[in-house]
């Protein structure tokens, strides 16, 4: 009922290949973007904004720029912590060399260095392929983040090694360090987000996307009809790079304030690359909703216990916090291997016949 | 043209006005080598009869070795417990195929895998729970691991090498010629090479995958008890030792994923490169802990040359 699509007719090719087909898709996005712009902010506590709302959308990011190249492109990559890792340096030492620097500006720089860093990993891509391609990204992971501890200058030669986030602001509003008030940083972050993944979900719709799918899908057979694989695989790694880039900057300065070179380690690769296999590789709403429920479900655990009124020591929940998390992988995947981008379709397509089943 | 010297020239120097230092270098190579082949070669086995890339050998290496100490802790003599672990791991084997693998057959590799990472977080969170997460003490003696050490005097220099890395080397060496052998002349161990050639050609000749599968996560999970009493008599028992499983990642690339000669050459050779690489090179010009990326680089150097591995089969790709 709410889903009906009679009446809505499709009278040229344009329409069809629009952005929304159906109207009430479009409708349902903008009460979501209502809702994260002009609701959410002025209603959500110091406590969800600092453990839900940011971490979500930077997480969200990064698991977009790694199913571009994984869910889009086909090659996987084991070193995403690796190149958010990359993103966060550079916006630190470009903050820290021209302090003038507009952080919108730092931010999205910093992103083009670890596309750089990006391709020169994606080199080996067009030689080796499926599983022997984690090496070369898991070789990026290990190495990056030797340097991240072994070269001073990128920490500017401060004792603890560790980088701090200075404080930043722009036109007057304090928008990253100590002083920042976290409805700011929700929105800065929120508004990178968002350009981001209209800029993505476009590219994916555009020719360098469908030339991405022919390649996952077999790239010899995308070699023969024309598709320059050099091109189509670099430009992947570039664009993930990218956006994984200005995911890792976010993450380092409009959410932990402070970064060590192990924060980037590979259990930072892992989670995102959860996020983007639970939420539908090869889909963008699918990115979201992975990280919805991988960053919601250690702080609803955390919070069960003390509801129902029992005891447990805060080791154990977390170890059990571990062991559940692990058992809901493998139940997603049992249930739904597409992921929860799939599930959703799958529910939309009912109600768009509902009441017949047929 | 200093820097050329102290890249192409000083560690040479170095390596040949100390030779028994360099032997002493290259027997601890040999041994954490040996160490990554065993490793590795779980994940060859597994790999070889189902195609899944299984991330879990590393911390069923920890839960073996937690198992075995645990049970021993709670009151079973040495050689009980010992048993019993196997027993645990044939059991982890039997529910890790009917809950996890078996629902997921025919999925893509991709799938799989992350599969494997979540029975990891599984096991992770399940061995604090049951275990703590403090470091323990492997139950070398009660095994019969001989202590002590052996030295030697080439080149009137020192060379010390302990009983039990003799004994892990050697132990490795049977384990490895009793798979081969199993794997080549008993029934069971040609059904396994004949699921890892074709699928469906092994099960029209009946072939029972499922059993095949339950039979390789066992045989993976031995293979992880004596990783993880070989290793844990060295280290001792922690969590920590899931990051050792990671280098069995590229020992695995630099062999081929199908070879179980790979594994073992592969491990042998890393083992031994990143500790001449770090000793030599690592140490005096880059700052140290070069052991943490250098047998990745090596791997990916490798694999550009040979994208199947060392000893990986030829992939040949159709349209």
């Amino acid at each position: 009922m709410l889903y009906r699509t009679t009446g809505q007719f499709k009278t040229s090719y344009r329409t069809d290949q629009a952005l929304f087909p159906i109207r009430q898709d479009a409708f349902l996005l903008t009460i979501i973007l209502i809702f994260a712009w002009a609701i959410l902010p002025f209603t959500a506590s110091e406590f969800a904004f600092q453990t839900l709302l940011i971490p979500v959308l930077i997480y969200a990011l990064a698991a977009t720029g790694l199913n571009i190249l994984t869910g889009y492109a086909g090659q996987l990559s084991l070193g995403t912590g690796a190149f958010m890792g990359v993103g966060a340096y550079a916006c630190y030492k470009l903050i820290t060399i021209f302090p003038e620097m507009n952080l919108l500006i730092a931010v999205l720089l910093s992103g083009v260095f670890s596309a750089g860093v990006g391709v020169l990993f994606g080199l080996p891509s067009l030689r080796i392929k499926g599983f022997y391609l984690a090496i070369a990204t898991l070789a990026a992971q290990f190495f990056l983040v030797w340097l991240f501890e072994k070269w001073p200058w990128l920490y500017n030669y401060n004792a603890s090694g560790a980088i701090q986030v200075p404080n930043v602001d722009i036109f007057g509003v304090a928008i990253a360090g100590p002083l920042a008030t976290s409805q700011a940083q929700y929105y800065f972050v929120l508004g990178v987000v968002t350009l981001l993944t209209v800029i993505t979900i476009n590219l994916t719709r555009g020719s360098l996307g469908r030339s991405w799918k022919a390649v996952r899908d077999m790239d010899i057979a995308a070699e023969l009809i024309g598709i320059n694989l050099l091109k189509a695989k670099l430009m992947a790694f570039a664009v993930s790079s990218y956006i994984v880039g200005v995911a890792g900057a976010l993450f380092v300065f409009l959410w932990r304030g402070a970064a060590e070179p192990n924060l980037f380690d590979i259990e930072l690769s892992f989670r995102v690359l959860f996020i983007a296999i639970i939420g539908g590789l090869g889909s963008i709403l699918g990115n979201y909703l992975g990280a919805i429920l991988i960053v919601a479900l250690p702080v609803i655990l955390n919070t069960v216990p003390e509801l129902v009124g029992l005891e447990i020591k805060s080791a154990t929940v977390e170890h059990i916090n571990v062991m559940i998390v692990g058992a809901l992988i493998i139940f997603f995947l049992i249930v739904e291997p597409h992921g929860l981008a799939r599930l959703w379709q799958l529910i939309r397509e009912k109600l768009i016949i509902w009441p017949f089943p047929h | 043209m200093e820097i050329l010297g102290s890249i192409f020239i000083d560690p040479f120097v170095d390596m040949v006005a100390a030779p028994d230092f360099l032997l002493q270098v290259l027997w601890e190579g040999l041994v954490s080598g040996v160490l990554y082949a065993l490793i590795a070669l779980g994940f060859v086995l597994i790999f070889r009869s189902s195609r899944i890339f299984n991330f879990a050998q590393g911390i069923m290496v920890v839960f073996a070795a937690l198992t075995l100490v645990g049970l021993h802790a709670a009151g079973l003599p040495a050689w009980v417990a010992f048993i019993a672990t196997l027993g645990v791991m044939f059991l982890l084997a039997v529910g890790i195929e009917r809950v996890v693998l078996r629902p997921l057959v025919n999925q893509p590799d991709i799938i799989l895998f992350m599969a494997t990472i979540g029975i990891t977080l599984f096991l992770v969170g399940g061995g604090e729970i049951i275990f703590g997460g403090e470091n323990k003490v492997m139950i070398s003696d009660e095994l019969g691991i001989p202590d002590g050490s052996l030295e030697f005097n080439p080149w009137d220099g020192f060379l010390l090498i302990e009983a039990r890395d003799v004994t892990v080397v050697f132990g490795a060496v049977v384990m490895v010629a009793a798979l081969l052998a199993f794997l080549n002349y008993s029934r069971m161990g040609r059904a396994i090479r004949a699921l890892g050639d074709d699928h469906q050609a092994a099960l029209s000749v009946g072939i029972s995958l499922t059993t095949i599968w339950v039979l390789v996560w066992f045989l993976a999970g031995i293979i992880a008890l004596m990783t993880g009493i070989a290793w844990g008599s060295r280290a001792g028992v922690s969590f920590a030792l899931e990051i050792i499983a990671l280098k069995a990642l590229p020992v695995l690339m630099l062999g081929g994923l199908e070879s179980i000669t790979g594994a073992i050459v592969g491990g042998i050779a890393i083992g031994l490169l990143e500790k001449l690489f770090e000793i030599y090179w690592g140490q005096p010009l880059l700052g140290g802990s070069t052991e943490a990326w250098f047998a990745y680089v090596l791997a990916l150097v490798v694999l550009l040359f040979r994208p199947q591995g060392l000893f990986g089969e030829k992939i040949i790709e159709r349209v």
